[in-house]
């Protein structure tokens, strides 16, 4: 184990941490002004994935593919919420939970039948491909580092947009008070569809920035899914500082303890019994933490401020 | 004594009734296949099915003049979903064949099902070394392979290239380590770490870090599906391509090659089987799928259309007799139909002995696709190492 190992492996759980931000920064707002479970949220990250491949392949032109895939899955947000979900609010959580399984469902099969169940072929543009040496020995995917670079811009702007503009100011007011902020005459309903619509753009981003590393195929979302409602649950539901942290502590937690858990273990166990318990204890990592969290803040660990 | 008359003469029309079912159901030969069908893993169902498909095409739809009917169940890579297809099939649509079965998880749980209630279970992809060895039974025949098989025949070829300082990856669940097993049984070099991933991880970045970390001379793994679709881009992509030689059984396929296209190139596999090779069998059917589907074919393919040709081979052999049992085992161990992979035979437990080869991932034709090529024969009517255990003779 060297320094630039530990870096890289760093780098990797930044990369894990921000791609799972994007995905629980929509989630945790859902959850937190609309009180609505949505298990969708995983179909918006494939539905982002296959538009922006289908675009790419169409027009040839990658960042038309991105522009595209992202409008095409904020119009889907916002159909699924106008069409599906606006119904559910007054609902309770198994409702919910019911009707947006049956949506995921519904986009893996519909996606299976457009673009078929086998896996799309999707790339990225030459320039963006390849490595880097960012240090002696530290040879780094460069589409790696672009992902990061995007998942810290768009968690700045977040920030900024909730923060300090208007409309994040009612997107705060309604997670505290819904009744109140409707009383004073703000379209409630509409400020819900955007939320929507933008949490599943960002979803999409994340699933489109994921096609050419992972595998573009019906059901990729259910995948990322879980560990994000771990990511919210660690965070503490409806609040984005928490969904970014919650991320990078997931991202790092899960990536360190693939790497370096193993080897921890041999050097106190014997190397068998190190091999059995190393890949078993890393996939429960998250879990246990996630355990851990509930029992000492249950509330997650920055609770949305009421 | 009169009104007893009626109810006797009902009984004998309903016993004559229930005795002539089964027999009117023979008009027909009634094979369930069962395989994925949906989820990300319905993609090698449905290979599957085409291959059927093809092969009742290729067989006029009849067995020794009676009409083939095939009835497809989803087994959801469930086991206990497999299992109560397969009763379903046996039960109400009462099939004479259960074949198929991607898992070998599912198949544990099916072929005991099937031959216990009498009915044939033909095996077209997994090989659970259970069924190979103690669980062996008359009824069960597998057109595939033994898993271990496959991997041995990886390990020999690195054995026999003498390379050393292999760092091994795999799932972490009971196929990832038989594979593993398989190959440490004909690979006796050094072995740099053996890593096991969880099943149906995507991103592999982190264990890639550690990889190079460890400078290994080579690397072999096992990744079937979307998990071998990751693997491969991410492996290409983090630049190990050029540094560490990559030897791989169940990765690199027809299925994952549309997915990753030029990141499979110069790939080593171990298989029964190829595009490639050279028999009229094999032509024909390679090229008929091309035409039929518009695809290369896949071995899970190659498999299922083989256990249609071998179900054919045995109700020929009985002239359609589906009663006699013995007749068609006894035609079964002889396997003789025109096989995908060539002439083979069976082994005591009813697993195949066949060759095994070498393939490696090349450059297609212009415009299309990488494609697979063999390379040279690995092992020679390769036998499972679990036969002995088989109380069958």
């Amino acid at each position: 184990m060297n320094f630039v190992l530990v870096l890289e492996q760093t780098l990797n759980g930044l990369q894990l941490g921000v791609m799972l931000f994007l995905m629980a920064a929509g989630l945790t707002l859902v959850f937190g002004i609309m009180n609505l479970v949505n298990l969708a949220h995983g179909s918006f990250y494939m539905v982002g994935a296959y538009l922006a491949t289908y675009f790419y392949q169409v027009t040839g032109s990658y960042w038309l593919g991105v522009l595209l895939g992202l409008a095409g899955t904020l119009a889907v947000g916002v159909a699924v919420e106008l069409v599906a979900l606006r119904t559910l609010y007054e609902r309770d959580h198994l409702d919910q939970v019911l009707a947006t399984f049956g949506l995921i469902l519904f986009f893996n099969e519909l996606a299976a039948m457009i673009w078929g169940r086998a896996a799309l072929y999707t790339t990225i543009p030459e320039y963006l491909s390849g490595h880097v040496d960012l240090l002696p020995g530290l040879r780094y995917p460069l589409y790696r580092l672009v992902i990061i670079a995007v998942g810290l811009a768009v968690a700045g702007l977040l920030w900024f947009v909730v923060a300090r503009t208007r409309l994040g100011m009612l997107v705060r007011a309604g997670a505290s008070n819904r009744a109140m902020v409707a009383a004073l005459g703000v379209n409630v309903r509409l400020l819900y569809t955007m939320v929507f619509g933008f949490g599943a753009a960002l979803a999409g981003l994340a699933g489109l920035m994921a096609g050419p590393i992972h595998v573009v195929q019906p059901g990729m979302g259910e995948l990322i899914l879980i560990e994000v409602l771990v990511v919210i649950v660690i965070g503490g539901i409806g609040s984005i500082r928490g969904a970014l942290a919650g991320a990078l502590i997931v991202g790092m937690v899960d990536t360190l303890g693939r790497a370096f858990l193993k080897p921890a273990l041999a050097t106190v166990l014997s190397p068998t019994a190190a091999d059995a318990a190393g890949p078993a204890l890393a996939s429960m990592l998250i879990y246990l933490l996630m355990a851990a969290v509930l029992a000492l803040k249950p509330q997650g660990l920055f609770p949305a401020r009421l | 004594m009169r009104h007893k008359t009626p109810s006797i003469l009902m009984i004998g029309i309903a016993a004559a009734l229930l005795a002539a079912a089964p027999a009117a159901a023979q008009q027909k030969v009634k094979i369930g296949f069962i395989t994925t069908l949906s989820g990300p893993q319905g993609v090698i169902g449905e290979y599957m099915k085409n291959s059927v498909e093809l092969a009742l095409d290729h067989i006029g739809r009849k067995m020794a003049g009676l009409e083939v009917e095939v009835v497809y169940g989803d087994d959801q890579v469930k086991p206990d979903v497999g299992k109560q297809v397969a009763e379903e099939m046996m039960k109400k649509q009462q099939v004479d064949f259960v074949a198929g079965i991607i898992w070998s998880n599912v198949m544990l749980a099916v072929a005991p099902t099937v031959t216990e209630a009498g009915k044939f279970m033909i095996g077209t992809n997994a090989g659970p070394h259970e069924l190979a060895g103690k669980m062996c039974n008359e009824l069960f025949f597998t057109t595939s392979w033994q898993n271990d098989d496959t991997p041995e025949a990886m390990g020999k070829v690195m054995q026999d290239q003498g390379i050393t300082d292999v760092y091994v990856m795999a799932p972490n669940y009971a196929a990832g380590k038989d594979m593993v097993n398989g190959f440490k049984r004909s690979y006796k070099g050094r072995i740099v770490d053996e890593v096991y991933t969880r099943l149906g991880q995507t991103d592999y970045q982190a264990e890639l870090s550690q990889l190079r970390s460890k400078n290994p001379k080579a690397v072999f793994v096992f990744y079937p599906g979307g998990m071998g679709i990751s693997f491969l881009r991410q492996y290409s992509e983090a630049g190990l391509r050029g540094q560490f030689p990559l030897y791989s059984v169940y990765t690199v396929d027809e299925i994952s090659i549309p997915a990753v296209k030029h990141a499979a190139l110069g790939q080593y596999e171990t298989r029964y089987w190829s595009p490639d090779l050279k028999n009229p069998a094999n032509q024909k059917y390679v090229s008929d799928y091309r035409k039929k589907y518009g695809k290369m074919p896949v071995f899970y393919g190659a498999q299922s259309y083989d256990g249609i040709l071998l179900i054919d081979s045995a109700v020929r052999a009985v002239k359609g007799n589906l009663a006699d049992k013995k007749g068609m085992v006894a035609a079964m161990k002889k396997a003789d139909f025109a096989s995908t992979r060539g002439k083979f035979s069976y082994n005591s437990n009813h697993f195949p002995i066949q060759n095994f080869y070498l393939l490696k991932t090349v450059t297609g034709p212009a415009g299309q696709d990488p494609v697979m090529e063999i390379q040279k024969t690995v092992f020679t009517n390769h036998r499972d190492s679990y036969a002995k255990e088989c109380p069958m003779k």
